[in-house]
């Protein structure tokens, strides 16, 4: 039951902390709660690169208009995707035909179910080929599109979160009327927040005769990336660049990502300061409570360096209590999906609060560096005490 | 079983208040003898707390040396002090001083966390000491389901645990009933008779200082007389 710390028992530091409940309840939620905001901002930061990462595939490459930042900044010319085409570093099926897809990619805006609030959605354009290129990509009710319809498949973000969207239901834009003919689920993806429908047939429909917006392909080696983006360059007839499709998502999330974890951290570090303030008034004031007990330890021999690490143990464990029940809450979170415009991007994406392994421990150390924080000060005077006033306090 | 011989030479104490010098002891010189049981009177002020203070090294002399089994323990810093009290003082308090938050046992283990045993060893030496003061059957009370006599045989066993060489004891029956106070006298009188334990003890009791073997009077910080009892 008893252990040893350099000397003062743990049961000694636990049970001094139980036997204050209610102050250790109190300041340890509050740690909790800056903790669970903490933790709430990471996993939000984990969830967005997330689905944005595994939106794409390594295997896959995506080429865009040199210097465009996005699908939908980027435009295309036929005959430089033509050209990309023949590149001899993309697959072929047994037929000979390259697994190579030039996609349109224009947005949106269609009502949101919950605020009736217009918002962009991505509209993408592809074929066959465009469909088989993304194997993560499931139809989970319905059917695919028809080349050369004015059929429509929808991510189950967008039939979840905006209004009218329901197979057999028509969504218009482009001045047509689209038939909902499926609903894909594309897993923890950013497809699950497009619509997906006949390139051909959106090229017409928002008049972009002769320009595309990317073109996916994917490699016959993973290897021979490098091979080709040199190819690429070097081609003068070319305005292309090319990268790895997990690559350019990755890049999408960046500029969000970083906003939320400037904005969260900002929030966190403002919220820990009046925790830490907290915690250093409980550990004052358990030290102001047991200053006899201070200078009866230092009397049986404890040294002074003794009493801080018990001191400051209590507020590390303070901490340690406050930090798991913050994660434990924050843990909850994964059940929550966000949808929000992305920046970079300007569509809505859908995305899911992710708990990782490294989140719970940044979590729990922020919560220990709180009470180590908090609990320095109060240990500091704890130690420095002279034995024979501290024997002397009634 | 160790003994103490305490050698006290020439020790004074002042305090600095506001510039001034206020001297708490002058000059205090004498030995403590191996197995002596000695009490230390004298009304408030007089220095007797100070003095039991700098005995036990918890305190520094301003002045002199203080010999404790031939170590000056007026010239060791902090942490080494620290060291030689716990391997070599057992302390009884007025208020007994145990920590709320821990059994008797644990209690009486305290001062075993500082010496080279294992957990075996530190839980059979406190079972012995708690079954010497007569509290075998409350090892697992907290001090506050305990009376005050019973707390003070803890802090007993707690000061005896360690085998010291020296006990001081500051008023330990100080707030105790008649029948406690004279349960706890007894106990120190065992010790000091069968253990060979040198005691020395402040107290305000007359009753206490009628236990000891000798009794040290001090006025205004400077020995006064000396009574041997038998």
């Amino acid at each position: 039951m008893m252990q040893r710390l350099r000397g003062v028992p743990l049961a000694y530091v636990w049970r001094n902390l139980l036997t204050r409940r209610l102050t250790t309840a109190l300041t340890a939620g509050g740690m909790g709660l800056v903790v669970f905001v903490f933790a709430t901002v990471l996993m939000l930061e984990a969830g967005l690169r997330e689905t944005l990462v595994e939106t794409g595939s390594p295997q896959n490459v995506i080429a865009i208009r040199a210097g465009s930042q996005t699908e939908v900044q980027s435009g295309l010319p036929l005959t430089e995707l033509d050209a990309l085409s023949t590149q001899p570093q993309i697959a072929r099926d047994a037929t000979g035909h390259p697994y190579f897809v030039r996609e349109t990619l224009v947005l949106n805006s269609l009502p949101k179910k919950q605020s009736g609030q217009p918002s962009n959605v991505t509209i993408r354009g592809t074929s066959a080929t465009g469909l088989a290129l993304r194997p993560q990509l499931k139809l989970a009710s319905g059917r695919t599109f028809r080349p050369g319809s004015n059929e429509i498949i929808v991510g189950r973000s967008i039939a979840d979160g905006f209004a009218g969207v329901a197979i057999g239901n028509t969504l218009r834009f482009a001045r047509r009327d689209w038939l909902v003919v499926g609903i894909f689920d594309a897993g923890k993806t950013g497809f699950n927040s497009e619509i997906w429908g006949d390139s051909e047939q959106m090229q017409q429909a928002f008049r972009r005769s002769g320009m595309y917006s990317s073109a996916i392909f994917r490699l016959d080696r993973p290897d021979h990336f490098d091979a080709l983006a040199s190819a690429v360059k070097a081609d003068k007839r070319l305005t292309i660049e090319v990268q790895r499709e997990n690559d350019f998502y990755a890049a999408q999330s960046k500029v969000m990502a970083t906003f939320i974890s400037i904005l969260g951290l900002t929030l966190t570090v403002i919220f820990s300061v009046g925790a830490i303030i907290g915690a250093t008034i409980t550990m004052y004031s358990s030290v102001a409570n047991r200053v006899r007990e201070i200078g009866a330890l230092r009397a049986i021999g404890f040294r002074r360096s003794s009493i801080l690490l018990a001191f400051l143990l209590e507020a590390l464990l303070l901490g340690l209590v406050g930090g798991l029940a913050g994660v434990t809450v924050a843990s909850g979170m994964q059940f929550f999906t966000v949808s929000t415009m992305n920046w970079q991007t300007f569509a809505e994406l859908a995305f899911s609060f992710t708990l990782t392994p490294g989140i719970i421990a940044a979590s729990l150390t922020f919560a220990l560096a709180m009470g180590f924080l908090g609990g320095f000060l109060p240990a500091l005077q704890a130690s420095r005490m002279k034995i024979i006033d501290a024997l002397r306090t009634a | 079983m160790s003994t103490a011989s305490v050698s006290l030479q020439h020790v004074s104490k002042h305090y600095e208040r506001g510039g001034q010098l206020l001297p708490v002891l002058t000059d205090i010189h004498f030995d403590i003898m191996p197995g002596d049981y000695l009490a230390l009177m004298g009304p408030s002020g007089s220095g007797k707390s100070t003095l039991l203070n700098l005995i036990a090294g918890i305190d520094q002399p301003s002045g002199g040396a203080i010999l404790v089994g031939g170590t000056d323990i007026a010239r060791l810093n902090d942490r080494e002090l620290a060291d030689w009290r716990a391997a070599n003082v057992g302390f009884i308090f007025q208020f007994y001083n145990l920590m709320p938050v821990l059994t008797a046992l644990e209690n009486v283990e305290l001062p075993l966390l500082l010496a080279p045993l294992n957990r075996r060893e530190r839980r059979e030496r406190a079972l012995f000491a708690l079954d010497l003061v007569g509290l075998a059957d409350r090892v697992k009370h907290y001090p506050s389901e305990l009376s005050g006599g019973q707390q003070q045989r803890v802090a007993i066993a707690r000061a005896i645990v360690s085998d010291p060489a020296l006990i001081v004891a500051d008023e330990p029956t100080g707030d105790l009933d008649r029948k406690s106070g004279e349960e706890i006298l007894a106990l120190l009188d065992t010790l000091n008779r069968d253990s060979g334990k040198t005691i020395v003890m402040v107290t305000h009791d007359q009753k206490a200082a009628d236990a000891a073997r000798q009794v040290r009077h001090l006025e205004k910080g400077e020995l006064s007389h000396l009574e041997i009892r038998q």
